[in-house]
């Protein structure tokens, strides 16, 4: 019955000043909505990594010279042509594995050009990788053998190029050199402000021809099986270590990726989560404010409840209330301009955003922890206040 | 019958910047059930801080203080107000009633602190407010009414816990003479037919004179009319 009353008053109080109450509601708004917004965003883009290398195909195992870690330069590779026969026989067949050589290079028809990145391949890649085509095959054995001079295109780059033409049989510029179109790739879209559909497939051999080299730059693996594929990649590393002595490879895992990415993508959405946690601290300074502004305000009304018989305890639980009220209708309303934002930065951006259930049960449940934490003070304050001095004040 | 207070020697002392300023230096008073009594004296004689003592808003510094027949000494802040809700009522000169609140939940407000459920506050503030010549106006907020009717309802408020007692300071202070002592007649009738004793601190001498006795305070100390010593 007293905690209805509290409430009832609380209510009472939060309407007879509606100005005030929306502004100060506003940092929690602010702060709330920050929260889910910017949580989302973290969420989303580890999301949308997540599923790119999974999206990648499964069991892989990506074999390059020199150490896998951030920070260090990526090593010029000693690898060549006979390192991939020898290693396709340690993993039991060369449609188990590719290789590739890459550059950037510009391409033309016509007067169109396109810088483009362009992958020497063998014509494994779409058994490890998973890779649709949209139009025309793609790379045959017999290709990579002669280093025929013919590419798969990249939806983008097919479209820059050519437009509404079917490219497939047509011919193109490679670094100055001519190339047939054989294929095009299925529309994979721009993720996280990288193309990925700018990409150009020709055969490693015609690569190698065509930059002057006998390199390759690294191996993809697909397991047969996941349970082995640290002892696979031991066995490769083994291999191409004795091949060249003195030189350190390694062999990642999609596991090990994503570890590392998950790594760097849950301290960014932590950061966020910090830069919002500070704004609804603010607000939670605001409401402080606000309330001892309002139990100053009501100083005579404080020492009238407390003449008739209210405990210091019953002013305080009132204050309080009032206090949790206000940063959680903050909350409520935070929550919904929230997940509208994310929404509609999901749909009008290339920023992916997932709203998650706990990130917004958090937002509510902080902002009425604010409420607490920020109204005990102006709540006791009001609670202890002395009746003869509350009813004396004018 | 126990009465409705009883202060044996209380003094009470202020501290102002670390000053102590003696407000009452020893006053022995005792109102029996029933009692009318009216405490005068000029500003600074301590008729405010005895009033608060008397309606256990404030503790002595030192002597006893019986209400109802309790000691305060030995209650905290919490017991105290429970007391205060029971045994005494107070009637404010400037009212001190809450803005946008109907007069019926104005009256009802002590009834929340003691417990009852909402049916049975506006049953027993609406018979009260009838009792003190309301009953028409229990939805009316207090800016819709008088000087006069908004008095009526801290009187109910004051009542509607059935004390024993009942405080009233300067209650005719914010009001017209006529008025005045329209809501005079009403505190001597409810003492009259209800037996609620009642002491009011005034200035106005033709107030005091209708009491049935007068307590003369000066310098923190009672000067006439305290207990047949």
């Amino acid at each position: 019955m007293r905690f209805a009353e509290a409430w009832r008053v609380a209510l009472d109080a939060l309407r007879a000043n509606r100005l005030r109450t929306g502004l100060t509601m506003l940092g929690v708004v602010i702060g709330v909505a920050a929260v889910v917004v910017l949580v989302a965003i973290g969420t989303g883009a580890k999301q949308e990594v997540e599923s790119q290398v999974q999206g990648l195909g499964s069991n892989l195992l990506l074999v390059v010279p020199g150490k896998v870690s951030f920070g260090n330069a990526p090593t010029i590779s000693p690898m060549t042509m006979s390192d991939v026969n020898a290693v396709s026989r340690v993993v039991g067949g060369r449609d188990r594995l590719t290789a590739s050589l890459s550059s950037g290079e510009t391409v033309r028809v016509g007067t169109a050009s396109q810088y483009v990145s362009l992958l020497g391949v063998l014509e494994t890649t779409p058994t490890v990788f998973t890779r649709d085509l949209a139009q025309g095959g793609y790379l045959t054995r017999s290709d990579v053998d002669t280093a025929r001079r013919v590419a798969v295109l990249g939806w983008g780059v097919a479209q820059r190029l050519f437009g509404d033409r079917d490219p497939v049989g047509l011919q193109m510029d490679v670094a100055g050199v001519r190339f047939r179109v054989v294929g095009v790739f299925a529309k994979l879209g721009q993720s996280l402000g990288v193309d990925r559909d700018d990409e150009v497939h020709i055969p490693l051999t015609a690569a190698q021809r065509l930059l002057g080299t006998s390199r390759v730059d690294a191996l993809a693996i697909k397991a047969p099986d996941g349970s082995r594929i640290g002892e696979l990649g031991d066995q490769v590393v083994a291999e191409l270590t004795q091949r060249h002595p003195g030189i350190e490879f390694s062999a990642v895992t999609q596991d090990q990726i994503l570890g590392v990415l998950g790594q760097i993508l849950g301290v960014l959405t932590g950061v966020l989560a910090a830069i919002a946690g500070i704004s609804l601290l603010v607000g939670g300074v605001g409401v402080s404010n606000i309330m001892l502004v309002s139990v100053r305000e009501r100083t005579r009304e404080i020492g009238l409840r407390k003449a008739v018989g209210a405990r210091p305890r019953d002013i305080t639980v009132q204050f309080l209330i009032e206090a949790v009220l206000l940063t959680t209708l903050g909350g409520v309303t935070g929550m919904g301009l929230g997940i509208g934002a994310a929404l509609l930065v999901a749909a009008l951006s290339p920023v992916p955003a997932a709203i998650t259930w706990w990130s917004v049960t958090l937002a509510f449940g902080v902002s009425a922890a604010v409420g607490i934490v920020f109204g005990v003070v102006p709540a006791q304050r009001a609670g202890r206040l002395d009746p003869v001095i509350a009813l004396r004040t004018e | 019958m126990t009465a409705a207070v009883e202060a044996h020697e209380v003094t009470r002392t202020y501290q102002l910047d670390g000053l102590a300023v003696p407000a009452l230096r020893g006053v022995s008073l005792t109102v029996p059930a029933g009692d009318y009594a009216a405490i005068v004296g000029p500003s600074g004689s301590g008729k405010s801080t005895l009033m608060h003592l008397l309606g256990g808003l404030d503790r002595p510094t030192t002597g006893t203080l019986l209400l109802a027949g309790r000691d305060v000494a030995g209650l905290g802040p919490a017991d105290l107000a429970a007391l205060r809700n029971r045994t005494i009522g107070f009637v404010f000169q400037a009212f001190h009633l809450l803005p946008r609140t109907s007069a019926v939940d104005n009256v009802a407000l002590p009834l929340v602190y003691a417990g009852l459920r909402a049916g049975e506050r506006r049953r027993r503030a609406s018979d009260v407010l009838d009792r003190v010549g309301l009953g028409h106006r229990l939805k009316h907020r207090p800016n819709q009414l008088s000087g006069g009717e908004q008095q009526r309802v801290a009187i109910a408020r004051a009542l509607v816990t059935s004390p024993s007692l009942l405080l009233a300071d300067e209650p005719t202070g914010n009001l017209d003479s006529a008025t005045g002592a329209e809501v005079l007649a009403l505190l001597e009738e409810l003492n009259r037919e209800s037996g609620v004793a009642v002491v009011l601190v005034t200035h106005d001498h033709e107030v005091a004179a209708r009491a049935r006795r007068q307590i003369r305070m000066r310098d923190g100390r009672i000067v006439a009319g305290g207990d047949p010593s």
